[in-house]
């Protein structure tokens, strides 16, 4: 993926923050929910996914956030849309490790590279990760 | 009054940076950094006294003891309660859940009233929550005002023959605003009922009178008055403590026990004691006192008013929400127009300053205040005015809260 620079980065989180594109509650049945409240954030939010076949097939949440959790929630769901399980459970994984400053695969986390920067204010690192754990416990086990 | 610059001197926390910028710390009301009289105290103890208290036949055990009994009379002098009347806990949490259980349990029945507020930390009510399931007592909530304050005419409203305790934070740690204890303890005792008041935000920051206010009970944490963590008192009316029993059980609290089940505790305090104290804590609770008397409960109390003033009037005509103008405290409550309170608070992170953001424990208040969480900045008498200022500029210099990731 082409390298990105900090305007771009800023423009990724501020558009998925303002304007997210799956913010809301499922529409249809055979949704998976996984609720996550945060201990230091006042952040409460509800992750769907839809997984059939071993794919996941649509991924969506809702709740209360600040900007850090609302667009890495958002673009978590961009990520895992179309996966299989497997391929889902290592972007997340991915994910994780370059929030951690460990060596990570940025190819399959594609916009998500925007919270290169999440270890610069440590306390928001569970903000960055909150969305991505939910759906990795709905995924652990399928 | 007091030299702000030369007292910040003693505490070495203020050498640190915080994103490689001076360290404006403004989260007192949560905790409190130590001047090095405390820290010596603490290291006096592991390094020069260690032993237990109570046990020991031995010349350090007896310096323990001396202590333990000088911190006693310490705690005593500056509360002005009576030397037995001073239970040692692990904090204001720890003080709150002995005496709701230990009174709680023994007294309180169905129909019961027990009168809270809704601008009460989670410490005075969960405690309180436990005991009404466990006896059948009932909560009772004194209205707000519309200021969000908890007045005398609204006590009146809630207090009645049923109410056998009403228990409320002297000042609240969200709203800052202090109640009228003298008054409220005596309707309360006009209706037969005990009054306890929660003092984690009030006790580090203004002279208190346990006597003179007659107050049946009072709680507080040592490291929100810059002693350790893990120490707090809880004080009560001798009688009180007399006619309760304790809740932790053990070494230390008794007399005697005997087969198949019986025990005879030890008087009040010290059957509230059970285990090894915190005698370090004890060390250092008794150096946090001796230098907030150095500087003067009454200059403290004067200081910190002031600087609420201050950053009100700074604010003034700004296009900050401040939910806490009147606050009688160096708490303020705001938020900043289209901004996520958390957002706002890692923005100020950025720039070196430490402040809190969300509901500070107090999940009930904003259904009053009508808002998901807010930013709480909280002054202590080594608070200067430059950072007040510089405070203020970071929240209105309309930076973009991203710079805390991308500069």
């Amino acid at each position: 993926m082409p390298t990105l620079t900090n305007e771009m980065m800023r423009s990724i989180i501020m558009d998925h923050y303002s304007s997210p594109l799956h913010k809301h509650v499922p529409s249809e049945e055979g949704y998976e929910k996984w609720h996550m409240h945060s201990d230091n954030c006042i952040d409460d939010l509800n992750i769907y996914l839809k997984v059939e076949n071993g794919k996941v097939v649509d991924a969506c949440f809702d709740g209360v956030a600040c900007t850090i959790s609302t667009a890495s929630t958002d673009i978590m769901c961009e990520v895992v849309i179309g996966k299989t399980t497997d391929e889902a459970k290592f972007a997340i994984e991915q994910y994780n490790h370059m929030i951690h400053e460990e060596p990570f695969d940025a190819d399959v986390i594609d916009e998500a590279i925007a919270f290169i920067n999440t270890s610069k204010q440590a306390a928001r690192i569970r903000c960055a990760t909150i969305g991505w754990n939910a759906a990795d416990n709905i995924l652990k086990d399928k | 009054m007091f030299d702000v610059k030369e007292i910040r001197s003693q505490f070495p926390m203020f050498k640190q940076k915080m994103q490689g910028k001076p360290l404006v710390f403004l989260d007192s009301a949560s905790t409190t950094f130590k001047p090095q009289c405390v820290i010596d105290a603490i290291t006096n103890y592991y390094t020069n006294a260690t032993s237990n208290s109570h046990r020991g036949d031995y010349d350090l055990a007896y310096v323990v003891d001396k202590t333990v009994r000088e911190t006693r009379q310490a705690v005593a002098r500056f509360v002005n309660s009576k030397e037995n009347e001073v239970v040692f806990t692990n904090g204001d949490t720890s003080s709150l859940n002995i005496f709701a259980y230990a009174y709680g349990l023994k007294n309180l029945k169905e129909n019961d009233e027990i009168v809270l507020s809704e601008s009460e930390h989670a410490s005075n009510l969960l405690p309180w929550f436990q005991v009404s399931k466990m006896t059948g007592a009932k909560i009772v909530y004194v209205p707000l005002n519309e200021e969000g304050r908890i007045t005398v005419d609204n006590i009146q409203k809630v207090v009645n023959k049923n109410t056998k305790v009403v228990s409320l934070a002297h000042v609240g740690n969200v709203m800052g605003y202090r109640i009228d204890v003298e008054k409220i303890a005596a309707i309360c005792h006009s209706f037969g009922a005990i009054f306890v008041v929660d003092g984690a935000q009030s006790v580090p920051h203004f002279k208190t009178d346990f006597k003179k206010w007659d107050i049946d009970v009072l709680t507080f944490s040592g490291h929100k008055m810059c002693g350790p963590t893990g120490i707090g008192c809880l004080i009560a009316k001798e009688e009180l403590l007399n006619n309760i029993d304790p809740v932790f059980v053990g070494g230390g609290m008794n007399e005697t026990f005997f087969k198949p089940n019986n025990m005879i505790p030890f008087d009040a305090p010290s059957k509230f004691e059970a285990g090894t104290l915190n005698v370090a804590g004890i060390f250092g609770l008794k150096a946090a006192i001796e230098f907030l008397e150095s500087i003067g409960m009454d200059n403290i109390e004067q200081y910190e008013l002031e600087l609420h003033e201050y950053v009100i009037k700074k604010l003034e005509g700004s296009n900050i929400v401040i939910y806490n103008k009147t606050a009688d405290s160096g708490i303020l409550t705001f938020n900043v127009p289209g901004r996520f309170p958390q957002d706002e608070a890692t923005y100020l992170n950025y720039k070196g300053i430490a402040v809190r953001s969300g509901l500070h424990c107090d999940k009930l208040l904003p259904d009053f205040l009508k808002v998901n969480a807010t930013c709480r900045a909280s002054f202590y008498f080594y608070t200067t005015k430059e950072e007040i200022d510089y405070l203020v500029d970071c929240l209105l210099d309309g930076g973009d809260i991203l710079d805390a990731y991308f500069n």
